[in-house]
């Protein structure tokens, strides 16, 4: 209970920026849509023989758009597409950053749900831990439901595949629509999220009472939930990641891509766990962990990282390799026009953790780990954006104030959902049956 | 010089590890230990030296990766161009996806194959080598402890080992 104090302190920093940010942020928007107006007016006049050649997959996506611009020229049609790209880009950014900490959450409840099933011994003393960061998980997924609701309603245009005039002219997404509309894609995302989250609350609840419970029929009750929640979650996530991110490019699928997603999910969750972990033991709660369960952790840091980039590397590879033109557009666009951070997150997502944290000691020092931990959660967003914002906003990408803000205003209130989150429970679950052997882990 | 050593054996690791630090905590010797099974934390217990197998392996892991891409460039590149579903042939760099799981495979050959050649000699282990246990009940369920006894008191030694849990205690003259 004492745990409250600085958690809350730290928490109160935190709620200030994030209010901070949303004005920032709403400035940038702003900002954002008068400097597109004069953009359209001061280029129109501009030859533009370079923008004859641009890039087929943003040119089909925004066939529709243009609906009071019909008579313009094509030099007005192309800005037309810059247009609406930079339109799209601070929800973009909005999308990107929402998801990226939802998906820390879930993640975490993942890993949570791994160490309940697999009756780990280690990892007790760290699950009010992970507890505190899956408390992100509902506010987060309310959040992802919300914004995918305002996709739905034509407030922006991050999906296509939304916009009836597309689909008029595409038969491709016309032959999906079965499966890419928008009140299905809203009840799958409901369900999803109700899944997630009653299996969320049961465990938690459990988790509690049976600090206070005389028998250990609870830790059977989170077993079998833990197992439930695996398998529905294998399913949904996969499910999650074709609807809310594939679907962004409906021409383009991967059958891969639901592993790809939760590689990056559980790689950014366990760093986040080792990080919240490393803070609140310098801070001096925590006492029963030592460097062996960071060590573990990074560990997992470590073994994630390369799952990861073995199958960024394996969808990479064969669609290369097979070279089909409606497959091989995903990476062309991303090459050509995203060259630093598609291979800039190959390097921080794989070079970086696999030199730093090889060798055996460093997994034990928190310097390293959480060096290494920055570095892997910064490749981390790069990826998520790097999956979502080609399609959105083609070429016109850029790392500016509503990126950045948009990230630091989740960071804010992630931050301050888990840390509120754990001061709610004494941070020692006293009653797991593990926990005598999670104390001693010594490796 | 005639060394006198003696075996003490335990039927259980962690009364083992216990008796370890025991022994070393009275400053004994400790020659070696037989145990059937790899018991967790005896190294350290023992104050054995950390391995460097790992280092070995790492440096193993980059020769096979210099080979592979050394082989790969002269096969695929230079001395034999071949156009496979029109992939660029004369860059290693552009066909560099298509080398990479043969990169990775030979990495992980050359380090596994010479990190276990590596055990094997300096553990000087060969084929058709006798067995060096002492008691063959340490390849069944049971733990032997050596400790030198040269300049101790053998009298003395044994009861302090009998006190630390041995089952069996053997003077071994040679």
């Amino acid at each position: 209970m004492i745990v409250g104090a600085i958690g809350l302190v730290y928490g109160f920093i935190a709620a200030p920026d994030t209010i901070e940010d949303v004005k920032e942020m709403m400035a940038a928007d702003a900002h954002h849509g008068s400097e597109e107006v004069a953009v359209v007016e001061n280029d129109t006049h501009l030859e533009n023989p370079e923008h004859a050649e641009e890039s087929h997959v943003t040119a089909e996506g925004h066939e529709g758009q243009e609906a009071h611009g019909e008579e313009a020229s094509h030099g007005d049609e192309h800005y037309e597409h810059i247009l609406h790209q930079l339109q799209n880009k601070p929800w973009a950014a909005v999308y990107i950053a929402a998801f990226f900490f939802f998906m820390i959450a879930l993640g975490t409840m993942a890993f949570y749900a791994i160490q309940q099933a697999a009756q780990a011994g280690w990892s007790p003393v760290l699950f009010r831990v992970m507890e505190g960061i899956t408390a992100y998980l509902l506010p987060g997924s309310i959040i992802m439901f919300v914004l995918l609701a305002l996709s739905g309603f034509h407030f922006n245009h991050l999906f296509i595949w939304m916009d009836p005039e597309v689909v008029a002219h595409d038969e491709l997404i016309q032959n999906k629509t079965a499966y890419l509309n928008v009140p299905f894609l809203l009840i799958r995302a409901a369900i999803y999220i109700a899944g997630w989250n009653i299996f969320r609350y049961l465990m938690r609840r459990n988790s509690l009472r049976l600090d206070e419970a005389t028998d250990d029929r609870l830790h059977k009750t989170n077993f079998k939930l833990a197992a439930g929640f695996l398998v529905f979650f294998l399913v949904s996530e996969s499910m999650m990641s074709w609807d809310w991110i594939m679907s962004v490019d409906p021409h383009w699928f991967s059958t891969l891509f639901g592993w790809y997603v939760f590689a990056s999910m559980i790689v950014s969750a366990v760093t986040m766990i080792a990080l919240v972990t490393i803070y609140l033991k310098s801070r001096g709660f925590l006492e029963y962990v030592n460097d062996s369960h960071i060590h573990d952790l990074a560990k997992f840091m470590f073994g994630f990282s390369i799952f990861w980039t073995y199958l960024w590397f394996s969808q990479f590879m064969l669609i290369w390799y097979s070279n089909i033109p409606e497959e091989v557009t995903y990476f062309i666009t991303r090459i050509d026009d995203y060259t630093l951070p598609f291979f800039g997150m190959v390097v921080m997502n794989f070079v970086f953790p696999v030199l730093l944290l090889m060798n055996s000691d460093y997994k034990r020092i928190n310097l390293f780990v959480i060096m290494a931990g920055i570095i892997i959660l910064c490749g981390h967003y790069m990826d998520i954006y790097v999956m979502i914002m080609p399609s959105t906003v083609g070429e016109s990408w850029f790392i500016g104030i509503p990126e950045i803000s948009a990230l630091l205003m989740f960071a804010g209130l992630f931050v301050f959902i888990v840390f509120s989150g754990l001061t709610k429970a004494p941070l020692l679950p006293k009653r797991n049956p593990f926990i005598k052997e999670s104390k001693h882990f010594h490796y | 010089m005639a060394s006198k050593v003696i075996h003490a054996i335990y039927t259980d690791d962690d009364l083992l590890l216990q008796a370890v630090k025991q022994v070393r905590d009275a400053r004994y010797h400790i020659a070696e230990i037989y145990t059937p099974f790899p018991v967790h934390g005896l190294d350290k217990a023992m104050g054995l030296e950390p391995t460097r197998l790992a280092i070995a392996s790492f440096i193993y892991g980059l020769i096979g990766m210099s080979v592979a891409i050394l082989m790969m460039n002269f096969i695929m590149i230079s001395d034999w161009p071949q156009d496979i579903g029109g992939k660029p042939s004369f860059s290693f760099l552009q066909n560099l996806p298509a080398f990479v799981p043969i990169i990775f495979e030979l990495t992980v050959f050359f380090a596994a194959h010479l990190m276990v050649i590596t055990f094997y000699m300096r553990s000087k282990l060969w084929p058709f080598k006798a067995a060096e246990n002492p008691d063959v009940r340490t390849t069944d369920d049971h733990f032997l402890m050596e400790i030198d006894a040269s300049n101790h008191s053998v009298e003395e030694l044994s009861k302090f080992l009998y006190n630390t849990g041995a089952l069996e205690i053997k003077l071994i003259e040679n």
